[in-house]
Order: C-alpha cells, then structure tokens, then sequence
C-alpha cells in the first residue's frame, strides 16, 4: 500500500494513474456502454466530426463510427500489452535468475543466446513471426513478448548476479535449502521493484509494437484496433484527416500514461536512482 | 595496431557470423514451422502461385529431400547470396534488396546522425539548466514524442508540412519524370528526404535527450568535475570538456544498440513516405504474401546490424583505450 500511497504524492504519475484507470474502464465496459458496432456502416462515409451529435469523430472510408472503433479498439490495445509483458517476464525472468544464480558457463550460454535476439530488429522479427504464422491476437502477442523479453533477463541477470552472495543467500544455502527454493523465495522477491518498473515500460512498448503492427496490415482481422484504423485511412490522408488523427491520439495518450506511470513507480520504489536527490 | 586489438576484432567478427549463421537457421525452421506446404507458404498466397513457379522453389530448396539436406542447401546457397526468386518481379531476391539498400542507407543514416545530435544537444542544454523550465519543458517534449507512434507522426507531418503547408514533398525519394541530373538531383533528393528522416529521428532524438541528460548530471556529481570546477574553470568548459566527453559513452553505446530499432522504424517511415527503400520493400513484400522475400529483407536487415555493432566495436576500441578487449 505504501507504494500506492508514494505515487500518489507524485503529481505527474497520479494524472498518469488516471488516465490509465480511466482507459481500463473503457477497455472493460466500454462496448456495453457504447454499443454501436466499429464494423457497422451507421451513416455516410468520410463524414467529418462534429457534424453530427450522434457521430462526435465522425465516419471513415466505409462510414462506420470512429468514436465507436476508438472505444473497441482500447481493449485489444491494453489486453495484448498486458499478456505480451507477462509472457515476456515469464521467458526473461527464469532465464536471467538461471544466469546469475549460477554464473559461470551457464550464465556465458544464456546470456549470448539472449545477445542474439538483442541483435536481430526486433520489430522486423516481430512482422515476420505474425506474418508467417498468420495475423491473430495470439501470434501478435506471441511476436511481441519474444521480441520483448531479453532486457527483463539481463535486469534480472545483473541483480541476481549482485545478490547472491549477499550473508542472507549464504545463510540460506547454509541451511541446506535447495537452489530453487533461495532462487523463487530469497533472491526473487528482492528483485520485485526493478522488474515491476520495467514490465509497466514493457506494456507500453507492447502497445506501440501492436498499433505499429495492425497499421502495416498485421492485424487481427476480427478485432478492430487503432492501429489498423490508422493504416486504413493512411491513404485517405488528404481528404480526411480525422481518420487517422484520432486513432494515434489515443495510442499516444495511453502510452504515456503508462510511461508517466512507470517512471512514479520507479521513483517510489527505488528513490536513490530517481535523480530527485540534491546534486 | 597490437595483436590484442587484431584478436579483439577478430573474435567480434567471428561473434557476428555466429549471429547471422544463428538467424539464417531460424528462418529455415520458421518457413517449415509455418502451416501447409513450404513451397506454398515461400510462394506466399495459397493457390495463387501456379505450380510451375513452385516446382521451381522445390528443386532449388531441395524441398522433397530431407531436412538435413534442405538445410544444408539452404545455408551453402545463402554464402553465396542465393536467396532464391521473387514471385512477382521474377529478380533475384538479393539483387532486389541490394537495389533498395542505399535509399534505406540514406534514410537511416541521416535519421542517425540527427537524432543523436540533436538529442545529445538537447539533453546537454537540459542537463545545464536541471530543474529549471527549460529542463521540464524539454524533458515533457521528449515523453510526449516518445509515446508517439512513428507512424502517426509521419502521417501527420505529412498533413502538416505537405497538405496544409505544401513545403515539402510527401512521398517518394525523387520527383517523378523531373530527370534532374548532377547538384539539382541532390536538391531534389534532400528535399524528399526532410520529412521521412525527421519523423524517424524524432523518437531517437527523444530517447538520446534523455539518456544524455541523465548522464550528464551523473558524470557531472564524478569528483574530476568537481576538481575541474575547484580550478576555476569556466561553466562552458567544464561542461564541454570534461562532463560532456564521459557522459557522452553510455549514450553512445546505447545509440550503436539501436542500430537495429531504427531498421525497424524505416520500415514504417518508408511505408508512410513510399520512399524505396528495403523498410518499404518488407511492406510490399507482406502485401503480396512474398514470404520468401520477406525473410531475405528480416536476413539482411539484420546483417546490416550485425556490420554496424561491428564497425562501431572496431571505432570504439581504437578511439577508446580504455574499453577491456578482453570481453
């Protein structure tokens, strides 16, 4: 609860709280709110915002209601940061804890296979695993937490690497208890705040990778999302910006929230590297 | 040159190869892991690829022999740049993306060199006044365009500085049918070039500013900048000459990492601008379902990685005495 508490003290974050809180909503309880379908041709197309009071954004190319995308498409933006960033963690974690825990030959293998994929663009990879196994919600979460997960295992890595020989460690191999028992339950919670700050990073990144995704055309056929409003109207540019405008307003407002939000962690959880000391 | 710093060089070559070697495996198994027939999915579209032009893709992967074998095809024909064909261009997959490499060079390169002056420019102008508005201003300008995307950004400049304003031009890398020749080309070129390599750099130059500015206010708490101001040295100087240059190496390394990110930003610049390069050609390339093209843009794309983290290691190793050769 501390946590909570120090954040909200933070001005910036708390707005970035907000917003966040406020997009969740929209993801949960927005479709039986508004219940207007995103696929559903309402009124004419290339309608502009404001001429009517029940079309606030306006209509696209095949006059569906933007408002109405905008708020079908936050769900599959926040649905598909979140699950990529857990995925990510569960490859990144266990295979840096395994690297830094034992070191030596194990932690050198690990660490160049994770240099590799450090190496390769990681959004070009990203287009050719959606594209080969087929455009999906589940192949773009997938694509994106295997682009996603080597930062989180050289973090992981390097604390561990700095911990384990700490006397708590010590005392604990002392006593007999396994290497998986000091790994999960000595070593890990301690490394807890690093990684709750870079995974609430990670979801964000997740959410530009997925937009940038549906724009190229990678996107879930079925789902409507903001990024794939934008590549639709890309074309269209000339004759109605909105199109295209409204969609990546909302991409850059939800990104920077968790942005804002990550950075409040960050300060609240390790105030020593906030920079927020005297100099 | 000592036989250390050939050693050093040597083993990063050697690492890179790896790499690539590394990747050129993974794209084998990911063509044989996707569903249905490789040929097909090479081929791109189901059905669409007529079955001479697949029978011409089985024999050259040696697709009917077994998979030993068909690696073994895969691996000697790629050290000699054989890559196989295009469906729709019936070119070399090689030839056509060593065609669209240079404009992918020059925009990325361009993208590069400014973002990372004008983010270095700018974190230091931050870091100088830490904690005044300029600071906070500068520090809110780059969240905001780190949080946007790169290709909504290139749209709406496109809006912007084309449609509204009609300064410059939005798409394409040369104006068509003009035919200019010699310096009116180059003109011509640079003024194509302006947008794409502004909103490509822009989030770079954002991430740069950032980094620099943080590493400056921690190289300038090191105790030489310290001595340095004790001396009474002048602000400008201490700040140039002595906090700048060490604050300077976190960034930079950071920025070689990237190499790879900005690769993967082009492609959405250059989708956005129709500027012909490689970032492009991935584009078209998963718009006709060519997967076999595509996979040999994701190969080469990397090895431009793999050959700028190297050049980078060699320039930092010789610039730098201090780097451990030994890693």
């Amino acid at each position: 609860m501390s946590i909570l508490r120090k954040l909200s003290t933070n001005k910036v974050a708390l707005f970035g709280l907000i917003v966040l809180v406020f997009l969740v909503l929209v993801a949960i309880f927005g479709p039986y709110l508004y219940e207007t379908s995103p696929w559903k041709m309402v009124n004419r197309p290339f309608m502009p915002p404001m001429e009517n009071t029940d079309l606030m954004l306006g209509t696209d190319t095949m006059g569906r209601d933007v408002l109405a995308g905008l708020v079908y498409g936050a769900r599959i933006s926040l649905l598909v940061g979140l699950i990529s960033t857990l995925i990510a963690l569960l490859i990144g974690v266990p295979l840096g804890a395994t690297a830094g825990y034992f070191g030596g030959w194990i932690d050198e293998a690990l660490m160049r296979f994770t240099e590799i994929f450090q190496t390769v663009p990681s959004f070009a990879l990203a287009i050719v695993i959606v594209a080969i196994f087929e455009p999906s919600v589940y192949s773009i979460t997938i694509a994106i937490a295997l682009v996603s997960w080597p930062p989180v295992a050289r973090l992981v890595r390097g604390e561990f690497l700095a911990l384990r020989n700490q006397e708590y460690v010590l005392a604990a191999r002392l006593n007999g208890q396994t290497n998986r028992n000091i790994i999960l339950r000595e070593i890990l919670p301690n490394t807890l705040s690093p990684i709750i700050v870079m995974a609430s990073l990670m979801v964000a990144t997740a959410i530009l990778l997925e937009s940038a995704l549906s724009f190229l055309g990678l996107g879930d056929p079925e789902i409507m999302s903001w990024g794939y409003m934008i590549g639709a109207a890309r074309t269209v540019i000339r004759q109605a910006w909105w199109l295209s405008f409204f969609p990546g307003v909302a991409i850059a407002i939800t990104v920077l929230a968790l942005n804002l939000v990550g950075e409040g962690l960050n300060e609240a959880l390790n105030p020593k590297l906030s920079g927020k000391r005297e100099s | 040159m000592s036989i250390q710093t050939l050693f050093y060089i040597g083993g990063r070559l050697i690492k890179g190869l790896l790499v690539l070697f590394v990747i050129a495996i993974f794209n084998f198994f990911l063509i044989r892991a996707a569903p249905g027939d490789p040929a097909k999915v090479m081929a791109g579209e189901a059905g669409a690829a007529d079955e001479v032009f697949l029978q011409q893709l089985r024999e050259q992967f040696g697709l009917d022999q077994p998979l030993y074998y068909q690696l073994w095809v895969y691996i000697s024909n790629l050290v000699q740049f054989d890559m196989g064909q295009t469906y729709r261009q019936q070119m070399p997959v090689f030839d056509l993306i060593m065609d669209r490499l240079p404009a992918t060079l020059l925009l990325t390169g361009t993208a590069f060199v400014l973002s990372l002056g004008l983010g270095v420019l700018v974190g230091v102008i931050a870091a100088s006044n830490h904690r005044k508005w300029i600071d906070s201003a500068i520090s809110v300008a780059a969240l905001v365009f780190y949080a946007t995307p790169l290709f909504w950004l290139a749209l709406m400049a496109v809006l912007l500085f084309s449609v509204f304003l009609g300064w410059l031009p939005a798409f394409g890398m040369e104006t068509v049918g003009a035919n200019y020749t010699g310096w009116d080309r180059v003109v011509d070129i640079a003024e194509h070039l302006v947008l794409p390599a502004m909103t490509l750099g822009l989030f770079f130059t954002a991430v740069y500013a950032r980094m620099t500015r943080t590493s400056m206010i921690e190289t300038s708490r090191a105790d030489f900048v310290k001595t340095a101001k004790a001396k009474g040295m002048s602000p400008g100087r201490v700040t140039f000459r002595h906090t700048l240059r060490n604050a300077l190496l976190p960034v930079v390394t950071l920025a070689g990492l990237q190499a790879g990110q900005m690769i993967g930003g082009a492609v959405l610049t250059e989708t956005v601008f129709a500027w012909p390069g490689i970032g492009r050609l991935m584009f078209e390339a998963l718009f006709q379902r060519d997967y076999n093209l595509l996979l040999g843009v994701f190969f080469i794309s990397s090895a431009m990685v793999v050959l700028f983290n190297l050049v980078t290691d060699i320039i930092y190793c010789l610039v730098d005495p201090r780097i451990e050769l030994t890693k």
